[in-house]
């Protein structure tokens, strides 16, 4: 039963017209002033948030790199196509390793790896984070609580181990297999966020109207709660795609990515099998890990800036 | 309180909720108990009682938002526990709410339009534009509002009173014969809230229904025919307004009512009392085996066995 | 004069320009006087209750000032009023009962908000009991959560704690808003004991509730749109309102007694006017059924009675 003294609701921030007074007389109205959305509002803060332009220009850079890097080299991956152990020059970018392969082409090859496998694993885990979380939060009740347990149960999986067991099973992996492990296994942090955004959104009225007006259920779920949360989820998706990302790479790193092909993850599993660092060969595991770093921090950089472009309250006006 | 006819608009019938708690649904937490009332076309009936009262749920369980545990609900004398899609959706096209908070009651991120279009796939679908479009209009008229003012804008961009005149516009778009009306007016200013009573009882003329939910009991006052009295789930006291607030029989009425803050005169000057239980919980809980006994005609009061 | 405030602007910025909630008021609070504050949403009654402790980060002091016992407030700077908060004057803002923290016992919570005075609990133990048991709540308090409190005994409690110090002035934003309607009656009644006891000197009073402030205050200020409109003592401005806006105020107010088939209350139609950018002149004209020319021009505020004050050149 609180009264609120909404003095200044979120339309003081948000650009708001005030209609004139609706007079029974037909008073004057007053002109209403200028009338900005609020999607343009969230782009106006968004040119200016630097950590959102910083991690989203660091991540499109390398995103660049990875589509058009293969064309600018023309050297096989795993071909042996100069000196083993070169420096860095101006035939060999980035120099080769210990086989004489070139280590720039294996960086871009490995680039376009690392995105497949982030972009697949992190869609398919948001899927099922999203699907499990809008259930559950939405309906409440006997089904929140069996599919709360589920996700607790997948969460406390050692994804390690059964991955481990996994790997014995099949000989041979592809990118897609190492897609479909990674979403099948991230999920739940996404559903448990989810549902707890649907919680309160499910207890607001509109929902009870939507529902008096004779919507399915399914219907409120995609149309009135999920685009109320859109910032929400966008954020989910691009925290998922750097956890994707980074478990990619350390699969790969311990030998568990997929057997053929090249990643950033399995340039740096060679670079330490074949003793990179004590050799001094600094080309070949930099790349890679500067690479890794900086799209997965470029990404939760670019989240953190995303956040305070959606949330008027944490903005620093 | 079942009066002579022998099918009300409107009818509960020794209705109960009860809600499960605590982890896999083991305790349990009884939310109305036994309450039975009628609403008739044209009549306002007030559910007046405090936090915990039970109120809301009952307005819930009248608009299937919920289900009742026991007792039945009958809309013309048929049970509403049974209605199912088309059945339901009919029931829906007959019976809508409205709730406390104009500004959680609309999506906030389309615009009012949106809350009207909804009905328009389940109700008016075979309606042409322009069509629909006049009866949109003229329900809007009809709550005092001017189309051009309100149409096309966001929830954020209109005052609580307009917002909770054009949910009663779209109640009525449906031509509905009963209102739930759940603490409308009070997130509004004190200078629009009786401009929307006022709607109510203008619609009351028109034959409507309307079960006003309310902790204020000014506002039951001026409002209702009829007004229940609740208390932790139970019926205390009902009967006509006039009865029921000008002669309250039962203590727990009695305290609601001298807790009023008014303008005519003001609390009677006695010390606060020491201890640590306010108002309600000052008075004796009323025995478990009490019903309702007709004191005078049209007013019923809860007592316990003699 | 306990409190006098003069002239006080505050503005909050935004994107679109200031708002100009609290656009030049002034009114005092005299010793020992309970003053209620009472408007509609927008009118300014929240931002003067803050602004007089200084504690929104957006709001722009311009101009005025505000002198408490004799004593400049330096309402203009956070830092410089933390001497005067909590000692001297105390706010118990809106929806205090609802931001307890809920994983403190209400005894640690006091406690951290004293040391952070830098007064001693253990020192005022004894006085914290004994007052928690004037307002009808047990020693036992200070060992529960809050979630173990209904809000009847939230709100005494936060009363309790904002007059720890003895402040000289008490600021209550909407305490009875959220609460049943018997509960509403104990909380005010225990706001006017305070003062008997002398736990407080003065207090301001805000809320949209006209009633309740008929039943506990001295005198009542009714501001519109970031300005007074008319201020009186309790049992005038509720029985011979002089502003037109106080006149339909309480003509709308369906009061016990009122039936809808006697007699049909009317509201005020339209609304405030946009405190972004405010009309010149009187800002109730467009909805004043008595406005005329001469309202284009800012009412002065004048008093016409002893204690009665109003703004409106027809009132005068």
């Amino acid at each position: 039963m609180a009264v609120t003294d909404p003095e200044y609701p979120a339309s003081v921030l948000v650009p708001e017209a005030t209609a004139g007074p609706v007079l029974p007389g037909g008073g004057p109205a007053r002109p209403a002033a200028p009338r900005r959305s609020g999607r343009r509002e969230a782009l106006h803060f968004a040119f200016r948030n630097k950590k959102l332009l910083i991690g989203l220009g660091t991540v499109c850079f390398f995103l660049l790199l990875a589509i058009a890097g293969p064309y600018l080299t023309s050297y096989s991956p795993t071909a042996t196509v100069g000196p083993p152990h070169a420096h860095p020059s101006s035939s060999f970018w980035f120099g080769t390793t210990t086989f004489g392969q070139d280590v720039f082409s294996q960086f871009v090859h490995g680039l376009r790896a690392t995105f497949i496998v982030g972009l697949l694993g992190g869609s398919l885990a948001a899927l099922i984070g999203m699907v499990v979380g809008f259930t559950a939060g939405y309906r409440g009740g006997i089904v929140d609580e069996v599919l709360t347990m589920l996700t607790n149960v997948v969460l406390v999986i050692p994804t390690l181990a059964v991955l481990l067991i996994v790997a014995a099973y099949l000989t041979v992996r592809g990118v897609f297999i190492e897609a479909l492990f990674i979403g099948l296994t991230s999920w739940p942090w996404a559903a448990r966020a989810v549902r707890a955004q649907t919680f309160s959104l499910t207890s607001r009225e509109f929902v009870d109207v939507a529902r008096l007006s004779g919507i399915p259920d399914r219907s409120i779920i995609l149309r009135e709660i999920a685009p109320n949360m859109s910032s929400y989820l966008f954020m989910t998706f691009i925290l998922l795609f750097g956890g994707a990302v980074l478990i990619a790479a350390t699969l790969d790193f311990i030998g568990l990515g997929p057997t053929n092909g090249m990643s950033l993850g399995l340039m740096m599993n060679n670079a330490v099998l074949w003793a990179a660092l004590q050799l001094g060969m600094w080309w070949w595991f930099l790349p890679p890990g500067l690479g890794i770093m900086a799209i997965v921090g470029g990404l939760y950089v670019m989240n953190v800036g995303l956040d305070e472009v959606f949330n008027p309250k944490l903005r620093d006006t | 309180m079942l009066e002579g006819g022998v099918t009300a608009l409107l009818r509960l019938e020794r209705v109960s909720k009860v809600f499960r708690t605590g982890a896999l649904g083991r305790g349990e937490l009884t939310a109305v108990r036994d309450v039975s009332f009628d609403v008739e076309p044209g009549e306002i009936v007030s559910l007046i009682g405090e936090s915990g009262s039970g109120k809301t749920t009952i307005g819930r369980m009248i608009l299937r938002l919920t289900r009742a545990t026991s007792g039945a609900i009958s809309f013309n004398g048929a049970d509403i526990s049974s209605f199912e899609g088309r059945a339901l959706n009919a029931y829906r096209g007959e019976v809508q709410g409205v709730f406390q908070d104009p500004f959680s009651s609309y999506n906030p991120i389309f615009t009012v339009d949106h809350t009207f279009g909804m009905l328009r796939r389940g109700y008016c679908a075979d309606l042409t534009s322009p069509d629909w479009k006049g009866k949109l209009e003229a329900s809007i008229t009809a709550v005092s509002l001017d189309p051009e003012h309100v149409l096309g804008k966001y929830p954020h961009q209109l005052s609580g009173g307009q917002l909770q005149r054009l949910l009663i516009a779209r109640a009525l778009l449906l031509d509905i014969r009963i209102l739930v009306a759940d603490e409308i007016i009070s997130m509004l200013d004190a200078s629009t809230r009786v401009d929307v009573l006022n709607l109510l009882g203008d619609l009351k003329a028109r034959g409507l229904g309307v079960v006003f939910v309310t902790h204020d009991l000014s506002l039951g006052y001026y409002i209702s025919d009829k007004a229940v009295i609740l208390r932790s789930g139970v019926v205390v006291e009902s009967g006509s307004a006039e009865r029921v607030f000008g002669n309250p029989l039962h203590a727990y009425t009695r305290m609601l009512l001298g807790s009023v803050a008014q303008l005519e005169e003001r609390w009677v000057d006695d010390p606060a009392p020491a201890d640590d239980r306010e108002g309600e919980a000052r008075l004796p809980p009323d025995p478990p085996d009490a019903v309702l006994v007709e004191a005078e005609p049209n007013h019923f009061v809860l007592q316990g066995p003699v | 004069m306990a409190l006098a405030v003069d002239d006080l602007k505050v503005y909050y910025r935004t994107l679109q320009g200031d708002v100009r909630a609290l656009d030049g008021i002034s009114f005092g609070v005299g010793d020992g006087e309970i003053v209620g504050l009472a408007g509609e949403s927008g009118c300014g009654k929240s931002t003067l209750g803050k602004s007089l402790v200084r504690l929104d980060g957006r709001m722009r002091y311009v101009e005025g000032h505000v002198t408490l016992d004799g004593e400049e407030l330096p309402v203009w700077n956070t830092n410089d009023m933390n001497r005067f908060r909590f000692k001297s004057i105390s706010l118990v803002p809106q929806y205090a009962m609802s931001a307890l923290n809920p994983t403190r016992r209400i005894g640690r919570m006091i406690e951290e908000v004293l040391e952070s005075k830098g007064v001693s609990f253990e020192g005022l133990s004894p006085e914290i009991e004994r007052r928690l048991e004037l307002v009808g709540l047990s020693a036992e308090v200070l060992g529960m959560f809050p979630i173990e409190l209904s809000g009847g005994m939230k709100q005494r409690t936060v009363l309790v704690l904002s007059t720890l110090l003895n402040p000289s002035l008490l600021v209550a934003d909407e305490i009875t808003s959220a609460l049943d309607v018997s509960t509403q009656k104990a909380v005010a009644r225990a706001l006017v004991d305070f003062r008997r006891r002398g736990f407080v000197n003065s207090m301001l009073v805000i809320t949209h509730d006209l009633a309740i402030l008929h039943e506990i205050s001295d005198s009542i200020v009714v501001m519109y749109a970031g300005r007074l409109a008319e201020k009186a003592p309790a049992e005038t401005l509720v029985h011979s309102p002089r502003h037109p806006y106080t006149q339909l105020l309480i003509s709308s107010l369906p009061m016990m007694g009122a039936r809808f088939s006697e007699r049909r209350l009317t509201g005020i139609p339209g609304r405030p006017p946009s405190l972004l950018d405010p009309p010149a002149g009187c800002r109730f004209r467009d909805r004043c059924p008595v406005a005329f020319a001469k309202c284009a021009e800012q009412p002065p505020v004048v008093e016409v009675d002893s204690g009665h004050q109003v703004a409106c050149w027809k009132a005068a």
